[in-house]
């Protein structure tokens, strides 16, 4: 049988809490407690400030995309292709890497406007996705 | 006055295997082979060697190949982080290492079944507990598992800006493959690559193809590093190291560098140029020859902006002019680059440089007084000068 499952990440102290945070259903972003300032990926320490001391907000799940690339090949086992991975500038401030889905990889351009959503695999995994913001007819 | 770098040593020998797609052998026998060619090259005797330089990623320990060898007592060995990045990293710490007489004579390789054996790119899974398998599980997680992967998110951003075409990387991708038609070391010896060829091999991680992507390669290459004066009294002559630096900037990741403000230029290799230009006293002008990091060929087109070549978006054009070719402005990878030669890491676009500096190489350019090679792109990185004796 195909392996059915992506690679996990390791949880240690300086991601663990992140990936705890998403399996609540939150996108959540690090902020320095110290000055405030927001950063992504997590790490232990603020590059602005030196403090060690932090925790997070709640992103409010919009964002627009900064480069995106569609992954066709090779494909590995435990992923579904084709892959479109984009980066997107969260409206809060700091940058994520994700999937994009709902969304055929020939309409992905660059500034389109995404939103969030917390997806569960199948073996209960959860991750962060996003998805096209599509205008609603008569805006 | 610190010690300078500028002049002290020189490359004095090279060394390659046979490049292939399964060597049948182990990563030490390659790293044994190149080393003892490169010895062989220089004319000097193993137990003359007392200093030896890798690749974290090198799976053959200093000790062994030294018992391998014969090698003499070794007074300076270490290893540089990176992958391709560690590249110029390793003649760094060899120049160091013989500008302070830590060690006279050092052999600087790189050894590896790189497609037959663990290829890169092939993932990790978190058992282990690291900073490095944390950074690289934020991208795994969602797929990301190739160097393609990581390296298309800057381009395409880069290309979309500039407006840069598939028929410009074309135009980089089939300027080496005819380079490496006239070198039988090269993958890409006897294997023309036309434009249609190009364009409808398959979409690897878009918009980058098949074509835009290096080899994966069984192979190991060295290079010896001494003093220039050393150098002049052994077989060949001299490729002269005027200038070597590495570099890595702030915002700096591993093939991931996606959080700096924009994603329109390599800044560690804006580094890299400064820091060679200023120590040799030399300038973009001044280089007649060039190895440009080509893991893929958006990364040949970035750097011929961060090394002064072209304005930042007019090196696309640079290239469409055919300035890579040898007739061009700045003949580029004339062995056929980690594109169509063979990807060792890098190493094997320094045994060009000095192939050219030399006037050794299948693909001699009218001039080469002066060739700049660079490491691996999107890494800790570096850049070297070489010039004739
Ligand atoms: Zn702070």
């Amino acid at each position: 049988m195909e392996q059915s499952s992506r690679i996990k990440p390791p949880m240690g102290p300086d991601n663990g809490w992140w990936w705890q945070e998403v399996a609540n259903d939150v996108l959540p972003i690090q902020r320095c407690k110290n000055c405030q300032v927001l950063r992504h990926p997590p790490r232990p320490m603020c590059d602005q400030c030196r403090s060690m001391e932090w925790d997070f907000v709640r992103a409010g799940g919009g964002g627009a995309v900064f480069s995106y690339t569609v992954l066709e090949h090779p494909q590995f086992p435990g992923y579904s292709y084709p892959i479109i991975i984009v980066l997107v500038d969260l409206e809060e401030g700091t940058r994520i890497t994700a999937e994009l889905v709902d969304c055929d990889p020939g309409e992905v351009e660059f500034g389109m406007a995404v939103t969030v959503r917390i997806q569960e695999d199948s073996d209960g995994f959860k991750l962060p996705v996003f998805y096209p913001v599509i205008a609603q007819e008569g805006e | 006055m610190p010690i300078s770098m500028k002049n002290e040593a020189a490359i004095a020998g090279i060394g390659q295997t046979t490049y292939s797609k399964n060597s049948g052998v182990s990563e030490l026998a390659l790293a044994c082979e190149a080393v003892s060619r490169c010895i062989d090259d220089a004319g000097i005797s193993p137990s003359e060697v007392d200093g030896l330089v890798s690749y974290t990623l090198e799976s053959s320990d200093e000790i062994e190949v030294a018992q391998n060898v014969g090698l003499g007592d070794l007074t300076m060995y270490s290893q540089v982080n990176y992958g391709g990045g560690a590249a110029v990293g390793l003649i760094q710490q060899a120049v160091m290492a013989v500008a302070t007489g830590a060690a006279n004579n050092v052999v600087v390789w790189r050894a590896m079944n790189g497609r037959s054996g663990r290829r890169m790119g092939q993932g990790a899974s978190g058992v282990m507990m690291s900073s490095d398998l944390i950074h690289w599980s934020w991208y795994q997680v969602y797929g990301m598992l190739t160097p393609v992967s990581w390296v298309t998110l800057i381009a395409n951003k880069y290309m979309h800006h500039y407006g840069v075409t598939a028929e410009h990387l074309a135009e980089v991708a089939i300027a080496q493959r005819e380079y490496a038609l006239n070198n039988p070391a090269a993958f890409g010896y006897g294997k023309p690559l036309s434009l249609d060829e190009y364009m409808n091999a398959r979409m690897v991680s878009a918009p980058l193809r098949l074509y835009d992507c290096c080899q994966e390669t069984d192979g190991g290459c060295a290079l010896l590093i001494t003093s220039t004066e050393r150098a002049r009294d052994m077989r060949q002559s001299p490729a002269v190291i005027r200038a070597v630096s590495q570099a890595s900037t702030r915002g700096q990741e591993q093939m991931t560098s996606f959080y700096r403000d924009d994603m329109l230029s390599l800044p560690e290799m804006e580094l890299a140029a400064r820091r060679v230009y200023d120590m040799s006293g030399l300038g973009p002008d001044d280089i007649d020859a060039a190895c440009l990091y080509d893991a893929f060929t958006t990364e040949v087109v970035m750097q011929l902006e961060s090394f002064g070549f072209c304005q930042p978006g007019e090196a696309k054009d640079f290239v469409a002019d055919g300035n890579l070719r040898l007739d061009g402005r700045l003949p580029n990878n004339t062995h056929g680059g980690l594109l169509s030669e063979a990807y060792i890491h890098g190493i094997n676009n320094i045994a060009e440089g000095v192939r050219l500096v030399r006037g050794q190489s299948f693909n001699q350019p009218a001039k080469a007084e002066h060739v700049l090679v660079s490491s691996g792109v999107g890494v800790p990185t570096g850049a070297l000068i070489l010039g004739r004796d």
